[in-house]
């Protein structure tokens, strides 16, 4: 199944794309965790899901298989659906808490 | 008439007498249950008589109801009935004696609550002898063992709102078990050994046996065992006595004539196995020789009227019992025979005298009797000469029968029963003299209120006394008779192997029990006829003391067996209870609390603390997934 890489990643290893998307991932992760401002949380979400695609993206060309990036695809619809509801929620919770710190939506808490 | 019908009509008139006494005792006149409860005795009686009569038993009848169940033996296990002579004879005692003290019991128990309830219990009773006595295999055989031991503890504990009653009930019960665990275990052998649980088949595997073969020697202690414990020898016998809180007509049947006398029909049925083992047979001797003399000491020093009577019951299971260890079973059955009919009349003309007494035991408290109650104390007499072994009545002749093999057999042995013999003799007119002659001594007002009972209690006591009188004919001596009528009847099914004595020890015999008797009855009667009521009332001292307290051996067995079993239960339940089972119970319930309570703070609702777990077992993962490939 493997063949030789195309032309592109001799000018720009694969090893970059990994570490851009490794960072990406990690820029995200800490933001969702650090992060108290429901908006910006996800805002790192979406930037986890962005680099999740890269990396997909990048080995699916680098080993010639289409398979990553009509995942991609699929990914970004999902995405565009999961904004959607993610901002109807944070809208509603807006309006009902009057605050976008996220350690106060915890009113469920038992 | 077939056999078959014999058969039936034998076996289940009684318990059919007992399921409707059982079931529907309450709906029934006392009149309608006294009458069924009667019947089924009385109807085995009468086609046991008609069996015997038109059947001369060459053969024995072996009659199969049905296919019990199969348990890897040669031949499955039967429910089926076999009679030869020695059932026959085991039938007319039980079915005899039991007619009789049915109908004793209608009087007696006249004035009891569970009139139906006594009846429906004491017909269970004699279902279960019946089947004792002519089950054809072990386990059947077993299975009216164990109905008989059942209907003993229903019927000890018959007046249940005493509690000492419901003790006494309790120690024969369990003293039974101890020796039925005996019994059984040597039935399983016997299987074991002889691939067949029945007598016929058993019997007929023996010729190729050796003397004193080990296994057989362990097969008849065991069963020994099993009869030490039905009937009341060293060291299961205390459990007796006690059986005498239940109501008379009881004592005389299951406690004297019939349940009791079941470890001997045992043996006397197993004759061939246990002549092959004369180490057993020892064993029995010496153990039959010692409960005659220490019950008959016990006896001496009693002074509740039927506690005499149990321990000469006892003393007399021991003369049976060293009659067997002789090798003399047909003479075993003969004292047997004799046994139920006067002891079940001193019993029940005890259960006169207390009836008459309106409950009143204590001897101390009794005297002059003969005045008020003539027939009870004609028939008492009766009684007291059959068993001290008066000619020509029918202690007389099974004793002298016992006395005469044991002699031939082994001195010592002889020596000692004749001790016991003079100590039954002692006893048995001390009571009789206390009871029956001299002034009242107890309360004025009792006096006046004592009766005679009615005929239909006199009617059984007179039948018995003149069995009692006859008796001991069915098997005279070979210088009074050519023929010994038991011998001879028995001979098909019971290989006796008894020496016989010198015609002149004999008559030697006779002459010392005349003279031995006629002393003892002028010393009692000097000593007790005219006896104080003080007499009875001083605290025994030296030997006194000890027969009076039963050699202790209660005392004994409670600090042997029963006081340690106690403290250990109690260790049990104080100690290792709360501080080991407690504790391993309640370990899980108290890690899961205490976990919970430390891991309670993890759920903070903090969204970041969630993450970073989530990340850190994600991490945890992914490592050991790589590392393992």
């Amino acid at each position: 199944m493997e063949t030789a890489s195309p032309e592109i990643f001799s000018s720009i290893p694969l090893t970059h794309y990994i570490l851009l998307s490794t960072t990406l991932f990690v820029i995200g992760l800490i933001g969702v965790m650090v992060r108290k401002n429901i908006i910006i949380v996800f805002m790192c979400i979406e930037i986890m899901l962005n680099a999740a695609n890269l990396m997909l993206t990048a080995t699916s060309v680098y080993y010639n298989n289409p398979g990553g990036q009509i995942m991609v695809f699929f990914t970004m619809t999902v995405a565009a659906a999961e904004v959607a509801v993610g901002l109807a929620i944070i809208v509603m919770a807006f309006k009902n808490l009057n605050t976008t710190n996220i350690d106060l939506f915890n009113k469920l808490k038992g | 008439m077939n056999p078959e019908i014999l058969i039936h009509l034998i076996i289940w008139p009684t318990f059919i007498g007992f399921i409707i006494n059982g079931l529907f005792g309450s709906m029934l006149s006392k009149t309608a249950s006294g009458i069924i409860a009667c019947a089924g005795p009385l109807i085995g009686f009468l086609a046991t008589l008609y069996l015997y009569l038109t059947n001369p038993l060459l053969e024995a009848i072996n009659y199969s109801y049905y296919n019990w169940f199969s348990i890897g033996l040669a031949n499955p296990v039967n429910f089926s009935i076999y009679i030869d002579h020695l059932t026959i004879l085991m039938l007319f005692i039980v079915t005899g004696v039991g007619t009789l003290i049915h109908v004793y019991s209608i009087g007696y128990m006249h004035e009891d609550k569970g009139f139906s309830r006594f009846f429906a219990y004491l017909n269970l009773f004699l279902f279960s002898m019946l089947l004792l006595i002519t089950g054809s295999n072990l386990i059947l055989l077993f299975a009216g063992w164990e109905g008989v031991g059942l209907c003993s503890f229903l019927l000890i504990g018959f007046w249940f709102k005493n509690p000492e009653y419901n003790k006494a009930a309790r120690k024969a019960f369990v003293m039974n078990r101890i020796g039925d665990l005996g019994f059984i275990l040597g039935i399983f052998l016997l299987a074991i050994k002889f691939n067949s649980v029945d007598i016929v088949k058993i019997q007929g595997s023996f010729a190729n046996l050796s003397m004193n073969d080990p296994s057989i020697i362990l097969i008849t202690i065991l069963l020994f065992i099993g009869v030490c414990g039905k009937s009341a020898q060293i060291p299961l016998f205390t459990w007796l006595p006690d059986a005498m809180a239940g109501p008379t007509p009881v004592s005389a049947l299951i406690h004297a004539a019939t349940m009791v006398t079941a470890g001997i029909y045992l043996v006397a049925r197993m004759n061939i196995l246990f002549s092959l083992a004369p180490f057993t047979l020892n064993v029995i001797l010496f153990v039959g020789v010692a409960t005659a003399i220490i019950a008959a000491t016990i006896a001496l020093k009693q002074n509740d009227i039927k506690k005499v009577l149990a321990y000469s019951t006892v003393s007399q299971l021991g003369y049976m019992a060293s009659a067997l260890g002789v090798a003399a079973y047909s003479t075993a059955i003969f004292h047997v025979m004799t046994h139920a009919f006067f002891k079940a009349l001193l019993f029940l003309s005890a259960g006169s005298v207390i009836h008459g007494l309106h409950g009143e035991q204590d001897i101390k408290n009794m005297g002059g009797l003969k005045k008020k109650m003539f027939w009870t104390h004609l028939v008492f007499l009766i009684g007291t000469l059959a068993i001290t072994g008066c000619p020509p009545f029918a202690g007389f002749f099974s004793k002298d029968e016992i006395l005469s093999s044991v002699y031939s057999w082994n001195f010592w042995a002889f020596v000692g029963l004749s001790f016991a013999s003079i100590c039954t003799a002692w006893y048995m007119f001390r009571l009789y003299f206390s009871t029956f002659h001299g002034e009242f001594r107890g309360d004025k007002h009792v006096w006046n209120h004592v009766h005679e009972s009615s005929w239909i209690m006199l009617f059984p006591l007179v039948v018995l006394a003149i069995l009692s009188i006859l008796g001991g004919f069915a098997g005279m001596p070979e210088i009074l008779s050519e023929r010994h009528f038991l011998h001879d009847f028995l001979k098909y099914n019971v290989v006796d192997h008894t020496h016989h004595v010198n015609h002149f020890f004999e008559y030697c015999l006779w002459s010392v029990t005349v003279l031995a008797l006629a002393i003892i009855v002028w010393l009692t009667y000097n000593r007790y006829a005219k006896s104080s009521k003080e007499k009875f009332e001083l605290e025994p001292t030296g030997f006194s003391k000890l027969f009076a307290n039963k050699y202790y051996l209660d005392e004994i067995f409670a600090n042997i067996f029963t006081n340690p079993l106690k403290r250990l239960g109690s260790w049990f339940k104080n100690t290792f209870d709360s501080k080991v089972i407690d504790i391993l119970v309640q370990l899980p319930g108290n890690t899961l609390d205490k976990a919970s309570i430390e891991l309670k703070p993890i759920q903070s609702g903090n969204i970041s603390w969630y993450i970073i777990s989530i990340l850190v077992g994600l991490i945890f993962f992914a490592i050991l997934f790589l590392v393992k490939l």
